[in-house]
């Protein structure tokens, strides 16, 4: 698939952003006044953001607002309508915390349900396609929630929690690689079933059916990434991941160590974002003959 | 609401004949013709007089080559178009409502006028069917010409999808899979009919049928030709013997 930086943008940092209110909403740091003030226009910054950045690979926004309508069938209908309600719902928590310094606890919890569900539903956008099989997986959500919890933990200062969640995502993040690898082939789908062509002998395509590059293939059979992927995946490893980790979890907690961990770890999302849509393979590849 | 429909009461959609397409692509053309000027938005071609054309297709032919086991290689020509799915995943990803499959005949369209382009229907497709048109920003995907196929304005011959009236080799059929009477569900059950892709589970509406077996030298059991003559005779003989003094 191709990796469109508005979509990377968009997972990444909304991802991140909804993380941070998951963890404001329980009352992790425990602040008000300024200082909340301050976490809150971090997270709502990322959250809005990253939400604003998805909408720039639209070809017709005009009628974005009819993306809310579709909520009983369509997983992106769904979170657009969970981002939109949690970020109301945090809205009055948040307020109360700066300027009353009274906390709202029970709005708070919602809040942070809100926000992991909010999260599921943007990773089952992508984990509900049964064309990209890499996607199509039940550790996917896993992996998304755990990325918005991780990255939310260390924003929000909690360190040896953040150190641990990180590790643990990047042992699932490294499963999740290696897992991916083997799902084009077990879904069998290939040349033959995709042409209905495969009982009669070996398919290959003699011709395509345009000369020019297309839609399809810009959007669907991106394989430039690919080259690299092994090395991508160690650098993504280390930097969301195995540096952060040990960062966190073997010296003293500071800002700087928090704030140099928190650089590396979206530094490492970012890159792991880019693989996920590079690396995806799409089976209408199998019409051409690329992968 | 992008739900699919239980049940439709037509099945409308096309058989594509495998073994008598002989790959010409007037059905690519013929589709494009009509579909630009009609149902929504032109189907535009960016840059198509430099250096790096290309454009928004609902029809394309691909050719493949099938190598059997121990037997000569057989090409085979491809259109492609939406299978118009009874189970079209396209249709239930949609989050505008602009994607929808039709109760009364099965048609999977989109409505222009809700799309917001994001693309996530193209994903959701396993066969490439969806275009978005860049010049308008919103998806293009084959009608089954449904401007063409109840309008009375057009002759009654004409009344079929433009690419299945301009074949020029009788490989497209269009017809009702609901009614087992049906040319399409008759071609279906006499040729073995088949779906592209099934393990995705999409129900495609639009049926392949493969090609007919080939026969083989081998299989025809024709006899070897024996000589009849040896020797030539007359002139040729009468050279051959001088050439063969020399």
């Amino acid at each position: 698939m191709h990796p469109a930086p508005s979509v990377i943008i968009f997972t990444t940092f909304s991802g991140l952003g909804f993380g941070l209110l998951c963890w404001l909403g329980l009352g992790y740091p425990d602040v008000t006044g300024m200082t909340a003030l301050a976490f809150f226009a971090i997270a709502y910054a990322m959250a809005v953001g990253g939400l604003v950045a998805s909408t720039f690979h639209l070809g017709n926004r005009k009628n974005a607002i009819y993306a809310f309508s579709q909520w009983r069938t369509s997983w992106l209908s769904r979170e657009g309508i969970m981002a939109v309600v949690t970020l109301l719902t945090f809205a009055p928590y948040a307020l109360s915390l700066i300027f009353a310094e009274t906390v709202i606890p029970l709005l708070g919890y919602v809040g942070a349900m809100f926000a992991l569900i909010t999260v599921l539903t943007t990773s089952m956008i992508y984990t509900q396609l049964k064309t990209i099989p890499r996607w199509n997986m039940p550790l996917n959500p896993v992996l998304f929630l755990l990325y918005a919890l991780a990255g939310g933990a260390l924003m929000a200062g909690e360190a040896k929690v953040a150190g641990i969640l990180i590790l643990l995502l990047t042992l699932l993040q490294i499963a999740a690689w290696m897992m991916g690898d083997g799902r084009l082939s077990a879904i069998g789908t290939d040349k033959g079933t995709a042409t209905g062509l495969g009982s009669i002998g070996n398919v290959r395509m003699l011709e395509s059916a345009h000369t020019a590059r297309n839609y399809i293939l810009d959007e669907m059979v991106h394989i430039v990434g690919r080259k690299h992927t092994h090395k991508l995946r160690i650098i993504a490893a280390i930097l969301i991941g195995a540096f952060p980790a040990l960062l966190l979890l073997l010296t003293p907690a500071g800002h700087v160590t928090s704030f140099v961990a928190l650089a590396s770890h979206i530094l490492g999302v970012i890159v792991g974002r880019w693989l996920f849509f590079a690396e995806a393979e799409h089976v209408v590849g199998m019409y051409y003959s690329r992968g | 609401m992008t739900a699919l429909p239980a049940h439709t009461d037509k099945k409308l959609g096309l058989v594509i004949d495998l073994d008598t397409c002989v790959g010409c692509h007037g059905c690519v053309t013929s589709c494009k013709g009509w579909n630009t000027e009609n149902y929504g938005v032109p189907l535009s071609d960016m840059d198509a007089y430099g250096a790096d054309p290309s454009g928004t297709f609902l029809n394309r032919v691909f050719s493949y080559e099938v190598q059997p086991e121990g037997k000569a290689a057989q090409t085979v020509h491809f259109p492609k178009s939406c299978l118009h799915c009874d189970d079209a995943p396209c249709v239930t990803v949609c989050p505008t409502g602009a994607s929808y499959k039709r109760t009364e005949d099965g048609i999977v369209l989109v409505n222009e006028d809700r799309c917001i382009g994001c693309g996530l229907c193209a994903w959701a497709c396993p066969y490439g069917a969806r275009e978005l048109d860049q010049a308008a920003g919103v998806m293009k995907k084959c009608t089954l010409c449904v401007d063409r196929i109840y309008n009375e304005n057009l002759e009654e011959v004409d009344r079929v999808p433009a690419c299945v009236r301009t074949c020029p080799a009788g490989a497209r059929h269009f017809g009702d899979f609901a009614d087992p009477d049906s040319n399409v569900s008759r071609l279906v059950a006499e040729r073995g009919g088949m779906d592209l892709m099934p393990e995705q589970g999409t129900k495609p509406v639009n049926k392949y049928l493969p090609p007919r077996p080939k026969d083989t030298m081998e299989a025809a059991n024709i006899p070897d030709l024996k000589p009849v003559t040896t020797e030539a005779s007359g002139f040729l003989g009468w050279l051959d013997k001088a050439l063969e003094k020399l």
